[in-house]
C-alpha cells in the first residue's frame, strides 16, 4: 500500500462518516457543515484522480457560495424536526426493507469484478506541464459546446423563474425612485422666497 | 487537436428559437403593462419561424452535427413541428383563461418557449448530456409555470411536489446514465449501440443502469407506480398551465424514449420489454381505477393520462418499427384529445370561477349543444370508441402486442379501458341528460372558437380516415431507425 492509497482511504473513510451524518444529525446547521467537510473530502478524492480543476472549482462553488447559503437559508428558517419526523417510525421496517434491498442489489454489482482493477486500470499519470484546465476549457468551447450552451440558456432560465415567482410589486412600498432623484434640479427642492430686509429697532 | 467548426444548419430552429425567446422577454419589458399582446404575438411568431425553418429543412436523410450531440432526422422534424403545433394551439386556448386570472405576463410565454426549446433539445439529442439537459430544461420551466400564481396555496403546494419529485426522477435517470456509461465508455447514443452489439460492455451493469433510465423516464411519463405527482399536479397548477403540461411534453417524452430506449439501448431489449410490461399493466389498473372515484375533473383527467400512457407503452413492448409507429400515432391521438378536453374546462371557466369539478359539465348541452357535442366527441374518443382516433389509436397499440406475441397483455388493455369506458360515459350523461346548475352563456373569443370545432372534427375525421396519419407515423420511424 503506497502513500496514495493510505490517502484514499483515509479521504474516503471521512466522506462516507461524513454522509451519513449528514442525514442522521439531528440538527440541520450540523447536516449543512457535515455536508461541506462532505464535499472538500470529495475534493480531494479527485485532486487524487488528477482533476485538480474539478477539485477546486467543487470547492469553490459549492462550499464556498452554494453551502454558505444553504447554510444562510437553515438559520433563518424554523424548522421543527419533531414535527418533520413524526410518522417516521411507523413506515421505518418497511422503509428499510426497500432500501436494503437495493443498497443490496446495487452493491452485487458495483462490489466485486466489475469495477476491479483488471476492468477498469488506473489510467496512466500524465506529465507535469499538462494542465487539466485547459483541456477541460478546449473541450467545452469545441466538442461540448452546444450543451455548455444549452447549460447556459438553463441557468437564465433559472433567473427568469426565481424573478417572476419573487418579485412583487406592492403600492404601499417606500423606495427610492434614483431616477427620479438624479434628474431632480434645483427648482424642485429649494424656494428662493423675495422677503423684505428687517431693519434694527 | 485539430477542430472543425460544426455546421449550425440543422440547429437553425433552436437557435431562431433561443434568440426569440430573449426578444420577448426584452419587448415585454419594453411594451409595459397595457401591451400584454405584444408578448403573445410574438411568441406565436416565434413558433410559426421555428415551424417555417424546420419545414425548410425537412430532408429525409439523417444528419448530426456538434460533435454528434445534435441529430436531425425525418422523426425529429416531424415531433418538433407537432410541438410547434400543440403550444400554439395551447397559447390560444389559454389566452382569456390567463388574462382573466392576471397570468398574461411575459414571463409566463418566456417561460414557456424556453420549456418548448427543451423539447426541441429533448426530441434531437444524441447524446447523454443533450437529451438530460432538454429533460432539465423543460422540467425547470415547467415548475416555475405551475408555481405562477404565487398566492394560491394549492398551486403552491403541486410544485413543490412536482420539483422534489422531479428532482429525485431525473437523479435516478443521472445515476442510470452513468452506470450505462461505466459499462460501455460512450455517452453517444449511437456508439451506445455499437458497443453494446459488440458485447464488450458488460451485461450487468448495463442492466442496473437500464432499471434506472427506465424508473427516471416513467417518472417523467407519469407511469405507475411513479405516478403519484400527476394527480397533485394536474390539480393544482392553473388550468392554462396543466393543458400545456398535459400536451406538448408528451410528444417530448416520446421523443425521448425512443432516443434513448430504442436507438441507444435498442440491443437491450428483451430486457427492457419486461420491464414495460409491468409499468403498462400497472399504469392501466391504476389509472384507470382510481379515475372513476374522482370529483375533480382535473384529478379524473391526470389519472386518466395515467392510463393512457400505459398504453403508449405498451406500443414500444413489440420493439418493432409498427409498434413504434403505433405509440406515436398513440402520442399524437392523446395529444389532440388532452387539447381539446382541457379547453373544454378552460370554455366553462369565467373570471372569478374555475370550472374544476366534473358536476360543472352538467347540462351543458342546453347551455350550447355545439360545444357540448365537440366534448361528446373528445370523450368518446377518450373512452375508445369507434369511430374516434382515440379507437383507431388504441386499435393500432393492441396489433402491436398481439403481434408480438403478447395475447394476455391486449386482453388486460381491453378490459382495463372497458372499466376506463365509464367515466367518461358519465360526462357525456351530465352533459346531455342532466339539467344546468347555471344558465351562463359561454362566449368564446372567435380564434378559440374555430380551433375547438377544428380540433373536434378533427378527433372524428382522424378517426375514419387514420391512414395518411398511420403512414406518415410510419413513414417518419422508418426512415428515423
Amino acid at each position: 500500500m503506497n502513500f496514495q492509497d493510505i490517502i484514499f482511504y483515509i479521504f474516503a473513510a471521512i466522506l462516507v462518516a461524513s454522509a451519513l451524518g449528514v442525514i442522521t444529525a439531528r440538527n440541520p446547521v450540523y447536516s449543512a457543515l457535515l455536508l461541506v467537510l462532505a464535499f472538500v473530502t470529495c475534493a480531494g478524492l479527485w485532486l487524487l484522480l488528477e482533476a485538480e480543476f474539478l477539485a477546486i472549482t467543487l470547492v469553490l462553488v459549492y462550499v464556498g457560495a452554494v453551502m454558505v447559503l444553504f447554510l444562510f437559508v437553515v438559520m433563518m428558517l424554523d424548522i421543527n424536526l419533531d414535527q418533520l419526523r413524526e410518522g417516521f417510525w411507523r413506515w421505518f421496517p418497511f422503509g428499510a426493507i426497500i432500501a436494503l434491498v437495493m443498497v443490496a442489489e446495487i452493491a452485487m454489482v458495483l462490489m466485486g469484478k466489475h469495477f476491479g482493477l483488471e476492468e477498469m486500470p488506473t489510467p496512466e499519470p500524465q506529465a507535469a506541464d499538462y494542465s487539466n484546465t485547459k483541456e477541460l476549457g478546449r473541450l467545452i468551447y469545441t466538442e461540448y459546446v452546444y450543451a455548455f450552451e444549452l447549460a447556459a440558456v438553463l441557468l437564465l432560465v433559472a433567473m427568469v423563474a426565481a424573478i417572476a415567482l419573487t418579485l412583487r410589486h406592492r403600492e404601499d412600498k417606500k423606495s427610492p425612485n434614483p431616477s427620479r432623484q438624479v434628474k431632480v434640479r434645483k427648482e424642485d427642492r429649494i424656494r428662493v422666497v423675495a422677503m423684505p430686509s428687517e431693519k434694527k429697532e | 487537436m485539430n477542430f472543425i467548426p460544426p455546421d449550425f444548419a440543422p440547429a437553425s430552429s433552436e437557435i431562431f428559437m433561443l434568440i426569440m425567446v430573449c426578444v420577448v422577454m426584452l419587448a415585454d419589458l419594453t411594451a409595459g403593462e397595457n401591451r400584454r399582446y405584444v408578448a403573445y404575438l410574438l411568441t406565436q411568431v416565434t413558433l410559426l419561424g421555428c415551424a417555417l425553418l424546420t419545414f425548410l429543412s425537412f430532408s429525409t436523410e439523417t444528419s448530426q452535427t456538434f460533435s454528434g450531440m445534435y441529430v436531425d432526422d425525418t422523426m425529429a422534424d416531424m415531433l418538433k413541428l407537432m410541438v410547434y403545433g400543440t403550444v400554439s394551439a395551447v397559447l390560444i386556448y389559454s389566452h382569456a383563461y390567463i388574462s382573466d386570472r392576471g397570468m398574461l405576463k411575459g414571463e409566463f410565454f418566456s417561460l414557456i418557449l424556453f420549456a418548448t426549446l427543451g423539447m426541441m433539445v429533448m426530441i434531437s439529442a444524441s447524446h447523454f448530456l443533450t437529451l438530460y439537459i432538454g429533460l432539465e430544461l423543460l422540467s425547470l420551466s415547467l415548475y416555475a409555470l405551475v408555481a405562477l400564481r404565487r398566492d394560491s396555496v394549492m398551486a403552491t403546494e403541486a410544485a413543490m411536489k412536482f420539483f422534489v419529485l422531479g428532482a429525485l426522477a431525473s437523479g435516478f435517470l443521472l445515476y442510470g446514465m452513468s452506470m450505462v456509461y461505466g459499462a460501455t465508455g460512450t455517452l453517444q447514443v449511437s456508439q451506445l449501440a455499437q458497443v453494446i452489439q459488440s458485447e464488450a460492455s458488460n451485461k450487468e451493469v448495463l442492466v442496473i443502469g437500464l432499471v434506472f433510465i427506465v424508473a427516471g423516464i416513467s417518472f417523467k411519463l407519469s407511469a405507475a407506480p411513479f405516478h403519484m405527482w400527476a394527480p397533485d399536479v394536474y390539480q393544482g397548477a392553473p388550468t392554462a398551465v396543466t393543458l400545456f403540461i398535459g400536451s406538448a411534453p408528451k410528444l417530448a417524452a416520446f421523443g425521448f424514449v425512443m432516443r434513448l430506449l430504442v436507438e441507444g439501448l435498442g440491443e437491450m431489449a428483451a430486457d427492457w420489454q419486461g420491464m414495460l410490461v409491468i409499468l403498462a399493466v400497472m399504469s392501466m389498473a391504476i389509472g384507470n381505477i382510481a379515475a372513476i372515484a374522482q370529483t375533480n375533473i382535473k384529478r379524473m383527467l391526470a389519472y386518466s393520462t395515467i392510463s393512457h400512457m400505459g398504453f403508449l407503452l405498451l406500443g414500444f413492448i413489440s420493439a418493432d418499427a409498427n409498434g413504434y409507429s403505433a405509440a406515436l400515432f398513440y402520442v399524437i391521438a392523446y395529444v389532440l384529445m388532452t387539447l381539446g378536453t382541457f379547453a373544454m374546462i378552460m370554455l366553462l371557466c369565467r373570471s372569478g370561477f374555475e370550472a374544476e369539478n366534473i358536476s360543472d359539465f352538467k347540462g351543458l348541452s342546453k347551455r350550447n349543444t355545439w360545444y357540448a357535442f365537440i366534448a361528446l366527441l373528445l370523450m368518446l374518443s377518450l373512452a375508445g370508441i369507434p369511430p374516434m382516433i382515440g379507437f383507431y389509436a388504441k386499435l393500432a397499440v393492441l396489433q402491436a402486442v398481439v403481434n408480438a406475441g403478447y395475447v394476455w397483455l391486449a386482453v388486460a388493455a381491453v378490459l382495463f379501458s372497458l372499466i376506463g369506458a365509464f367515466y367518461y360515459l358519465r360526462i357525456i350523461k351530465l352533459m346531455y341528460f342532466d339539467e344546468p346548475e347555471t344558465d351562463e352563456p359561454i362566449l368564446p373569443n372567435s380564434d378559440v372558437k374555430i380551433l375547438l370545432s377544428a380540433n373536434g372534427l378533427a378527433i372524428l375525421a382522424l378517426g375514419i380516415f387514420p391512414q395518411a396519419l398511420m403512414g406518415l407515423s410510419l413513414y417518419a420511424i422508418q426512415n428515423s431507425m
